[in-house]
């Protein structure tokens, strides 16, 4: 548990309005990947947590969703405000968090679901360092032809992997992508190449 | 009656953050049916339910609903529906689509085109679009893990076969991204092309059923079909007796005992707003 | 000329004050109050309770007398309040070997430990309407004081076991937490605690049909009354900061343990099988047809032929639940106008085309 010394930070302000609005920004950027939404909530996030990644995860954990932590530091903060239980198996995940994405487990490694139920898979709530324009073409379920984007502070071999992960559709994981206090969703239809 | 004591939108935190991971998945697995812990809600299983409980998980205070039975904004269950989130959620209702962020309906989709950004969220019955086929879902979830649809292509050339056409009129199935076949809850099959494609985004709720499925914005939806006997949708003889329109879905009202009828938009906004434009349909003229 | 229908909102209220004024009657007639209901139709209150899924009898005869009486309304207003409620925890299972008995009794022995204790039954009254209650009559004979009862009466079941001759009650590897079936959906295959409690909440009416139906021949069980119980047991909850069991409170089960003859398997010997029902407050016919339907569900664990409707998992589970069921068959009364033209226009079609040859015809 924490030390006395570093009481805990807050969760969201207003719980209920603030989960909806946050909820309702990610419903977008889900059914419009590479779509960029910043966070209307002011958050101080625990270390390393980036505060679209803390506001997320209270938006959407509870004690129902296992969750996996890549670095320590938030447990503490994330099981007082939303009790989800943590675990050490990224497989058995409902949600992970990752920070350090270039030492990050594979894809493969999270829950990809089952072939009848597909859903059973996790959401990766990926810190990256930056959005840009350029970089990589998005196409698929929620894009109108294609769109481009680029994102910066992803291992190499990230989207290789990626496009792997997508060729095991209706199986997979789903990404969000946060750079501070932005962020963008990647369902495991889209595909991405770079260009 | 009161409302003290209840949720914003009724439903609880920890269900509506159930329902939200629920329609997450759904919108990144397009008509996937996603099974989720529906709960009891005021409002009778079998009468909006599931739409009821999706909409309460997205609502917010900034959101304009409008609410839509059988294209209509004025039946009793649509007016029900609106009072009912007018109360828990004191959100702006509208009958206007345009104005409107979020639209729960029953069997329609409304003629004026959806937009980016809108919402539509519909109520449905029965998700299941193998259901009439094979009722046990143990089944139905395997066949669709292998994307194994024969059995509903064999049903609609047996139609062919016996009636020179396919027999089915509403909750006409469909393709999603060419992967999942879906049921696109009993609107007639002359809304199907609009499910195809569009800017806004579409949820399906199925309370009794405990499920939710998604079709993103931009996304294939095909009605199925043969190259032979090609989709096609419903026409009318005549147009709408009160606004003239000749491109919306009519209803038949039925005017005396002795034949007597009329055909008329079932969209009540879209018909309402063309003669308000000046448009009169055949009816209107008499009657001037 | 012709008006679209308007004033929905007008006439749905309109339905509020004509119902308000039917559900009370005659104001001539003194008005039911919730603590009669709780204390003189306490069977209905058992019923709405179980179904409902909500130990609260106030709020169950709140129930029933909102809904005028009608048991699957007040069950469904039971059942839409519940959900809305926060959960603090979960008990411990109950133990019904400490039940509180006030009726006990076995079909299968004559004599047994503890004996039989018959209770407030209906089962020996000779059914001639009582026309001392039409005139507000009061019983003339106040209950004989009865001896108390040993604090623990043993199980028929557990007898038997001693025994080997019936089988052990385990619980599956790991003894997996049950599922919450109001919380998560059902899904299929269903293990044994799912189905129990989807039959706990499951609609007395339908659990009766399917039971009588299995005794008719349509997957025979032959079952024995092992044992029925009534009376109290304890809630215990363990409250995470003290670490140990407080009781929390009584409440009344029914318990039904149907025995039945099984002849064994390949990797079975022949020995007893069992059947379980259980329910909230004095429902003997609701844990009696329970536990008929629960011993067929268990036909394919048992390596059973399953030929017949009460062994058939999904479609029981599927179609027990009064709420579900009297929802979806009642929406029936909605608009259905677009449905009904797009078939209005098929079938005019069809009709304009019957009698010629059909494309197979043709082509045959």
């Amino acid at each position: 548990m924490n030390a006395p010394h570093t009481p805990l930070l807050p969760g969201l302000p207003q719980p209920a309005p603030d989960s909806q609005r946050i909820f309702r920004q990610l419903l977008d950027a889900m059914a419009q990947p590479g779509r960029i939404h910043a966070l209307q909530v002011a958050v101080t996030a625990p270390a390393p947590l980036a505060p679209a990644a803390s506001a997320i995860a209270l938006t959407l954990c509870d004690y129902e969703t296992p969750v996996w932590l890549q670095s320590a530091g938030p447990e503490a903060w994330l099981r007082f405000h939303s009790g989800c239980p943590l675990v050490d198996d990224p497989g058995t995940a409902r949600f992970a968090l990752i920070d350090q994405p270039a030492s990050m487990p594979a894809l493969a490694a999270f829950a990809q679901g089952e072939a009848e139920y597909p859903d059973r898979s996790a959401t990766l709530i990926i810190q990256v360092s930056a959005f840009g324009e350029q970089g990589l073409v998005f196409a698929g379920p929620g894009i109108d032809g294609e769109t481009r984007l680029g994102v910066a502070g992803l291992p190499d071999q990230f989207w290789r992997d990626w496009q792997q992960s997508h060729g095991r559709f209706p199986l997979g994981v789903d990404l969000v992508l946060v750079a501070g206090t932005r962020f963008l969703c990647i369902p495991r239809t889209t595909t991405v190449r770079e260009g | 009656m009161t409302t003290s004591g209840y949720n914003f939108a009724y439903l609880d935190e920890q269900t509506k953050r159930m329902l939200r991971r629920a329609l997450l998945k759904a919108v990144a697995i397009p008509g996937y049916q996603v099974p989720f812990g529906s709960r009891e809600m005021p409002l009778p299983y079998g009468w909006g339910t599931g739409g009821i409980q999706v909409t309460a998980a997205i609502l917010g205070t900034n959101d304009v609903l409008k609410v839509i039975d059988q294209g209509s904004d004025d039946t009793v269950n649509a007016v029900n529906i609106r009072r009912f989130f007018a109360r828990t959620a004191g959100v702006a209702t509208t009958n206007r689509t345009p104005e409107a962020t979020v639209i729960q309906t029953r069997h329609r989709i409304p003629e004026t085109p959806l937009a980016a950004g809108q919402i539509m969220v519909y109520q449905v019955p029965e998700p299941e679009p193998l259901h009439r086929l094979e009722p046990r879902e143990a089944v139905t979830r395997k066949l669709h893990a292998l994307a194994d649809y024969g059995f509903m292509h064999v049903k609609l050339y047996e139609d062919i076969a016996r009636y020179g056409h396919i027999a089915t009129t509403y909750d006409y199935p469909v393709l999603v991204n060419d992967r999942y076949l879906m049921a696109p809850s009993p609107i007639p099959k002359f809304d199907n092309p609009k499910l195809n494609h569009s800017p806004a985004l579409q949820l399906f709720g199925a309370g009794r059923e405990k499920r939710v499925y998604a079709v993103p914005p931009y996304t294939k939806v095909e009605s199925l079909d043969f190259e032979d006997h090609p989709f096609s949708v419903q026409q009318w003889d005549a147009p709408c007796a009160l606004c003239g329109a000749s491109d919306s879905f009519l209803d038949e009202v039925v005017l005396d005992d002795v034949g007597g009828r009329m055909f008329v938009c079932s969209d009540s906004e879209y018909c309402s707003n063309r003669q308000a434009a000046g448009h009169a349909g055949s009816a209107v003229k008499e009657a001037a | 000329m012709y008006v679209a229908v308007k004033g929905g909102e007008t006439a749905i209220l309109n339905s509020y004050a004509l119902l308000a004024d039917a559900r009370r009657g005659d104001t001539d007639v003194p008005e039911l109050s919730v603590a009669q209901i709780r204390q003189q139709m306490r069977l209905a209150v058992a019923r709405v309770m179980s179904e409902g899924s909500l130990y609260d009898e106030d709020l169950a005869a709140l129930a029933i007398k909102q809904a005028a009486g009608d048991q699957v309304e007040a069950i469904f207003l039971l059942r839409a309040y519940r959900t809305t409620l926060p959960r603090f925890g979960y008990t411990l299972p109950v133990d019904t070997a400490r039940m509180g008995i006030r009726r006990r009794i076995s079909a299968t022995f004559k004599e047994l430990p503890g004996g039989q204790v018959l209770g407030p039954t209906y089962d020996y009254t000779q059914r001639l309407l009582d026309f001392t209650l039409l005139a507000n009559g009061v019983a003339t004979e106040p209950p004989a004081q009865a001896e108390a009862l040993p604090a623990d009466m043993p199980r028929v079941t557990d007898l038997l076991a001693g025994e080997g001759l019936i089988e052990p009650e385990t619980p599956p590897d790991g003894d997996p937490a049950p599922v919450d079936l109001s919380r998560e959906p059902l899904k299929f295959p269903a293990d044994r605690a799912t189905r129990l409690q989807n039959l706990a909440r499951a609609d007395e009416g339908f659990l009766l049909a399917l039971g009588y139906s299995t005794q008719r021949g349509y997957s025979h069980t032959h079952p024995f009354a092992g044992e029925i119980r009534m009376g109290e047991v304890a809630l215990e909850i363990v409250p995470e900061e003290l670490g140990f069991a407080i009781e929390i409170g009584d409440i009344t089960l029914t318990e039904c343990q149907m025995v039945n003859q099984f002849a064994g398997s390949s990797t079975a010997p022949p020995q007893f099988t069992r059947g379980y029902g259980l329910a909230f407050g004095e429902a003997e016919r609701k844990a009696m047809a329970m536990s008929l339907v629960d011993r067929s569900l268990r036909s394919q664990e048992l390596a059973e032929a399953i030929k017949s409707p009460a062994q058939q998992a999904e479609f029981v589970l599927s179609h027990s639940d009064s709420v579900e069921a009297s929802g979806f068959v009642q929406h029936l009364k909605l608009p259905h106008y677009v449905d009904f033209q797009s078939e209005l226009e098929l079938v005019r079609r069809m009709r304009a085309t019957h009698g010629q040859p059909t494309p197979e015809e043709e082509t045959a």
